[in-house]
């Protein structure tokens, strides 16, 4: 239960706010419009350098050889940058909440697994130099077979995209390739529906593509700090990530943000931080790095594409008796932050309607594509869009208006969701009410009267007898864990099943981090009940 | 490599730099001039937020030789204020929530005063057309169409 503190600073504080209704003024808009906002490239500094990345042309390749010899050489490069220079040139975004394996190298060392993957990066006296420098750099590459199709991905014989998963899935829990919901028995409400309606949905990769392209500048600050001007959206993320990958402590930086050309989820990667940072650690000059155009929409983390399989069982009347979801997301090469987007997907399923029956089986999935990321409710966007467009298929089927068909399966105050939480403040049908009234639809009476806060819970609060699958095999021995992942647990959650620890097997102590970011408590151990 | 001295109005105000051949007026105007109005959006003339006016007329700064500005006049939004006043383009924008992010604004209201200097009283589709060329990707369309036309009917579009 939230509680909250009103006896602290309670003579300070004014709780009649009553602002609803009335316009207040951004604290912001002034700047914008007179164009004194301040946005992380409006900063000129003395001396100022300018990096650029060599990307991949391939989307799987080994990488034989990098010969920089010629770019060392070409006027105005004052140093170039490679995976060895990279103090932890390996790193996974939310190894900072202690979720998932350092997976994605800052520049390429042995393979690129993607198309446009960062390789070398030059630091010139000018943008032209750099890419005059680039120019230069002579890659070997050794071109490996690539999968692109999620399905595809998931076969005997694919290729490995990334070694660190080398069954092409994130790993959950040490042990599972995928998200399980297990919700009573689907197929009980198969045999007992009237229709059963089975569709495969998908949605490709789309680009952000915020005004303001991705970038940074670092410099130099006195006391051995770094400052640092930057477009994300995550500053506090950003600042922790580059303290882990450059090995140093997190107060080595001052990083400057907040005003955003556009993000939508698109800058929360720390795509040039810790480069720009690298190159003026290196130099010892302040250093810009900002994406390009292209860059942006090529190689600029996309939100990810998801295929979807929805199989529904209907009664005549019009109650959806069962629910079986089977979806891959598209994570790309690298994990960044689809892992989080299934155990989201899983968690709204089987979207906002109490359904008695519900199975999902949601994969994260590596596949030679760009690496997909956040963007405006992601894990929850196309899966809606697919079972949306299913329920009024599923209306159509047993000849019900689409709204009304909507407000019958809808869920209500006190009844159970699939992932054993009482549903509260649901308001689904007044909604739909609502954009009925204004969309001039005429709805029956009944369903008019119909209220979220009636008629729920009772047997619908009820977790109905659930079969548990039987246990997969341990996880492969080439999946090394590193100092971000939780230690291994004894089996305290009766769901999913784990086996039993043999006797004698401690836990490992927690280990301290070999660096100078702080460690949060892991949000994904500690939530599960 | 050798550079060229360039001469221009810019806001009102002579300046003179030193370019080097085949850059850009949005490169001059931000890393030269010191004027960091003007926005690098994506450099290949499709998104219009380094929007400014040379001689009164729209152009893109990105897509513009900076040696072909010689003796003309270069109007950016550093300019639009009078003194401490807002332009009624800027007040208007602020009135009618007409920004989200900023960063597409000062080529918007580049954009918009060259419409309101050319034609006081626009129509709506007049509007449209006037900032088709700007791209706002928090979809703002209808609050910064809304806020010219305001600003127009106010009757004091130029300033």
């Amino acid at each position: 239960m939230l509680e909250l503190r009103k006896d602290i600073f309670a003579d300070e504080r004014d709780d009649n706010l009553n602002e609803i209704g009335k316009g207040t003024q951004r604290q912001d808009m002034l700047g914008h419009v007179t164009g004194t906002s301040t946005y992380f490239n409006d900063h000129k500094l003395q001396g100022m350098l300018h990096l650029k990345v060599l990307r991949s042309s391939h989307a799987h390749a080994r990488i034989r050889r990098i010969d920089t010899g010629e770019a060392e050489r070409s006027p105005g490069v004052r140093r170039i940058i490679r995976g060895a220079d990279v103090p932890r040139n390996l790193n996974t975004l939310l190894s900072l909440i202690n979720f998932g394996k350092d997976d994605e190298p800052t520049l390429a060392v042995d393979k690129v697994r993607y198309k446009g993957e960062p390789v070398v990066a030059v630091v010139a006296d000018s943008d032209r130099e750099a890419f005059e420098a680039l120019a230069k750099i002579r890659v070997d590459y050794e071109p490996l077979g690539a999968v692109f199709d999620v399905e595809e991905a998931l076969k005997a014989g694919a290729p490995v995209v990334n070694e660190t998963y080398p069954k092409n899935t994130f790993t959950y829990y040490e042990i599972y390739d995928h998200q399980k919901l297990r919700f009573g028995d689907v197929e009980r409400g198969f045999a007992s529906a009237d229709h059963v309606l089975e569709q495969r949905y998908q949605m490709s990769p789309i680009e952000h593509a915020p005004t303001e392209t991705n970038g940074s500048i670092a410099a130099p600050d006195t006391n051995g700090r770094y400052v640092v001007y930057t477009s994300t959206q995550a500053l506090f993320f950003s600042l922790d990530t580059c303290a882990k990958i450059l090995d140093v402590p997190s107060n080595t930086f001052h990083f400057i943000g907040g005003t955003v050309g556009g993000g939508f989820g698109g800058k929360v990667d720390t795509l040039t931080e810790p480069l720009a940072i690298l190159g003026a650690m290196l130099t010892g000059r302040p250093v810009r790095y900002i994406f390009g155009r292209e860059e942006e929409m090529q190689y600029g983390p996309p939100r990810g594409a998801e295929r979807i399989y929805l199989k529904d069982g209907v009664r005549r009347d019009g109650r959806i008796v069962a629910r079986k979801v089977r979806a891959y997301f598209d994570s790309g090469a690298y994990t960044r932050l689809s892992s989080y987007a299934v155990v989201k997907c899983a968690a709204h399923l089987p979207g906002p309607y109490t359904i008695p029956n519900v199975y999902g089986d949601i994969y994260c999935v590596f596949t030679n594509r760009t690496p997909a990321t956040a963007m405006r409710g992601f894990g929850v966007t196309a899966m809606d869009f697919a079972i949306e467009c299913q329920m009024d298929k599923l209306a159509h089927l047993v000849g019900m208006d689409p709204m009304e068909f909507r407000i019958l399966n809808a869920y209500r105050d006190g009844d159970m969701k699939a992932h054993r939480r009482e549903a509260k403040n649901t308001a689904l049908i007044e909604c739909v009410q609502v954009a009925a009234e204004k969309a001039k639809w005429s709805l029956r009476e009944e369903f008019k009267r119909m209220s979220s806060r009636k008629d729920g819970g009772g047997e619908r609060a009820a977790v109905p007898v659930t079969a548990t699958d039987p246990l997969k095999p341990a996880r492969p021995a080439a999946q090394q864990r590193t100092p971000y992942d939780r230690p291994p647990r004894p089996a305290a959650a009766p769901e999913p099943p784990r086996p039993t620890p043999p006797a004698g097997s401690p836990t490992p102590a927690p280990q301290p981090a070999a660096h100078g970011a702080i460690r949060f408590s892991s949000v994904f151990g500690s939530r599960r009940r | 490599m050798a550079k060229t001295a360039l001469q221009f109005r810019h806001n009102g105000r002579d300046v003179a730099v030193f370019v080097e051949g085949g850059v850009n007026l949005l490169a001059t105007l931000r890393d030269l001039v010191g004027d960091m109005t003007p926005k690098f959006g994506c450099g290949q003339g499709g998104c219009g937020a380094c929007t400014v006016l040379i001689d009164g007329d729209a152009h893109l700064a990105c897509l513009t030789l900076a040696e072909t500005v010689e003796g003309r006049s270069v109007e950016t939004l550093d300019g639009l204020k009078d003194g401490p006043n807002l332009h009624p383009l800027q007040r208007a924008f602020m009135e009618h929530f007409a920004a989200q992010c900023g960063y597409c604004t000062p080529g918007m209201l580049m954009a918009a005063k060259a419409l309101l200097d050319h034609n006081p009283q626009p129509s709506r589709e007049e509007v449209v057309n006037a900032i088709a060329g700007n791209i706002c990707r928090c979809t703002g369309y209808e609050p910064i169409i809304n806020a010219v036309l305001a600003a127009a009917s106010g009757g004091r579009a130029r300033a």
